[in-house]
């Protein structure tokens, strides 16, 4: 589904250079949920942008379904780490946004959309516009208008990041089954390693600056999950240990 | 977020401190008025100021006898449509070039000159130009309008979150969907800065045409009336003009609170 092919990603900014992400090599399949965990500011995004036809690598190929990414990548749906609604937009005109977009008449958009706002619990504030929405509910509502987008694969960038632990869980939990239902490729980018191991099927760990591909763990937890309580068993422990047994030597590092 | 704390919490000081305040300007008015009709004719000529009920007097009978309504009528026509002409081209002109980095740097430096040259000096060519009649005026107006419209769609367009037109064409948006549907509502509320600093141009463009050379306007009353040595009538038309400028500003605001609801409640 998506080959990464030895991508390279150097920034020249002014006079100096940052080397975001080198030599990433990884073949993800379709209906795999891959998640990318590393250190924060360690070329994550970047790679995500490089699969969504933002940036083009330095050097390597982006392959998606055999055909080299050079553009926009409009197959996918991105979730960026900070929201990316239109704040002149109500909920319900963002969410219906792609629809609009593809010229969907505007009866159909609105049940379509309004039926997603339910789905991922946003009923009541179909009205409301961006800035008067909590920062899971804006979470929320880029979850529910790439459901509606349809795309076949999902881009995550830190979806969760900014939401408390218990509201995490419900998302986490929401995201499973929608993707399970739609058949969703996701690759998930998190620094959150509890997130990494409940949701992937791969979990890619990440070095610091300049990103490479430190560890690659196969999460064979059986499906469907259950969210609340797959952390408490042993199978979850082992694979939580084994990650941070590599992923602690990039933060240890740090501290010098 | 924040929408509920707004509503409720400032707004019993607010409005007790509002009405208040309306009083004291009030108080502050006819303080200036006493003053003025005090000091004139005593400390000051009443050549150079006039005083408040002369100036009254003139005001009533221009509205009687309603000669005022006719040039009061001409400027505003000559300002509105210098507004609304300079208003469309200026922001027609800043999204484009806003949209296209070629055209931008190619013209940088002749904008940059035009901007920079005093748009009043243009005043005799436009009459030479668009004739001694209300064309004129319009023409300068709308010069002095267009630019200041310019500069700032100009500026809103290049200042569009780039995330944003990112996410659209991420959802298959197309070119003009996406100058449609991002980047011309995002560069709205810069577009009505500029609308709104441009108001009293408009009218400053129109007055300053009616001064040049015309016989209709306010600005025609007012030289008309400096050259009669009828300090009273000049006085009388500056009230009138800063009545309407202050008018023109209003119907901005009603405009804008319209239809840029969702900043409306951030506020």
């Amino acid at each position: 589904m998506i080959d990464l092919r030895h991508i390279s990603k150097t920034f020249h900014q002014r006079d100096q250079t940052i080397e975001a992400v080198r030599d990433i090599n990884v073949s993800i399949a379709q209906r795999e949920i891959v998640a990318v965990i590393g250190p924060s500011g360690c070329g994550k995004s970047t790679l995500l942008n490089m699969i969504a036809g933002l940036y083009a690598p330095s050097s390597g190929a982006v392959i998606y379904k055999g055909k080299q990414v050079t553009d926009v990548n409009t197959d996918v749906g991105y979730m960026t780490q900070k929201d990316n609604l239109l704040p002149w937009r109500t909920v319900r005109d963002n969410i219906a946004f792609p629809l609009e977009l593809a010229g969907v008449p505007k009866p159909e958009r609105k049940a379509r959309a309004d039926a997603v706002i339910r789905h991922v619990g946003l009923d009541g504030f179909e009205n409301r516009y961006t800035h008067e929405l909590s920062g899971g509910m804006r979470k929320r509502a880029c979850l529910a208008r790439m459901l509606l987008f349809g795309a076949e694969t999902a881009l995550l960038d830190e979806p969760f990041a900014a939401l408390d632990a218990q509201l995490k869980l419900v998302m986490h939990d929401l995201l499973l089954k929608l993707a399970a239902e739609a058949g969703q490729t996701i690759l998930l980018v998190t620094h959150d390693l509890m997130e990494a191991v409940t949701l992937a099927d791969r979990v890619l760990v990440c070095t610091r600056r300049p990103a490479m591909v430190a560890l690659e763990q196969r999460i064979e937890l059986k499906r469907p999950r259950d969210v609340l309580n797959v952390r408490f068993t042993p199978e979850f422990k082992g694979y939580y240990d084994s990650l941070w047994d590599r992923l602690r030597l990039e933060y240890k590092e740090e501290r010098v | 977020m924040t929408v509920i704390d707004e509503n409720l919490v400032p707004a019993t000081p607010k409005e007790t401190g509002g009405v208040s305040m309306v009083l004291w300007q009030t108080a502050l008015g006819i303080a200036i008025l006493f003053v003025w009709q005090g000091a004139s004719g005593r400390l000051v000529d009443n050549f150079f100021i006039s005083n408040p009920i002369d100036v009254g007097r003139r005001l009533l009978e221009w509205t009687l006898n309603g000669s005022i309504f006719l040039h009061l009528w001409w400027t505003v026509y000559a300002t509105m449509l210098g507004f609304a002409i300079g208003a469309v081209i200026g922001a027609a002109l800043g999204i484009w070039l806003g949209l296209s980095n070629f055209a931008a740097r190619l013209l940088n430096p002749y904008l940059n000159a035009l901007n920079a040259l005093p748009k009043v000096a243009l005043a005799p060519l436009f009459v030479l130009w668009f004739g001694l009649g209300i064309n004129s005026k319009i023409a300068l107006a709308a010069v002095l309008v267009l630019f200041l419209v310019f500069l700032n769609t100009y500026a809103g367009v290049k200042q569009v979150d780039q995330d944003l037109v990112d996410g659209a064409r991420l959802m298959r948006a197309t070119r003009v969907q996406v100058i449609t549907k991002v980047i011309v509502p995002s560069a709205l509320s810069w577009l009505f800065a500029g609308l709104r600093v441009s108001v009293p141009y408009a009218l400053i463009g129109a007055v300053l045409g009616e001064m040049i050379a015309s016989n209709r306007g306010l600005g025609y009353l007012v030289q008309f009336s400096g050259a009669q040595f009828d300090t009273a009538g000049v006085f009388a038309v500056l009230i009138v003009i800063a009545l309407l400028a202050m008018l023109l500003n209003l119907v901005v605001d009603l405009v804008q609170n319209r239809m840029e609801r969702w900043r409306v409640v951030s506020r």
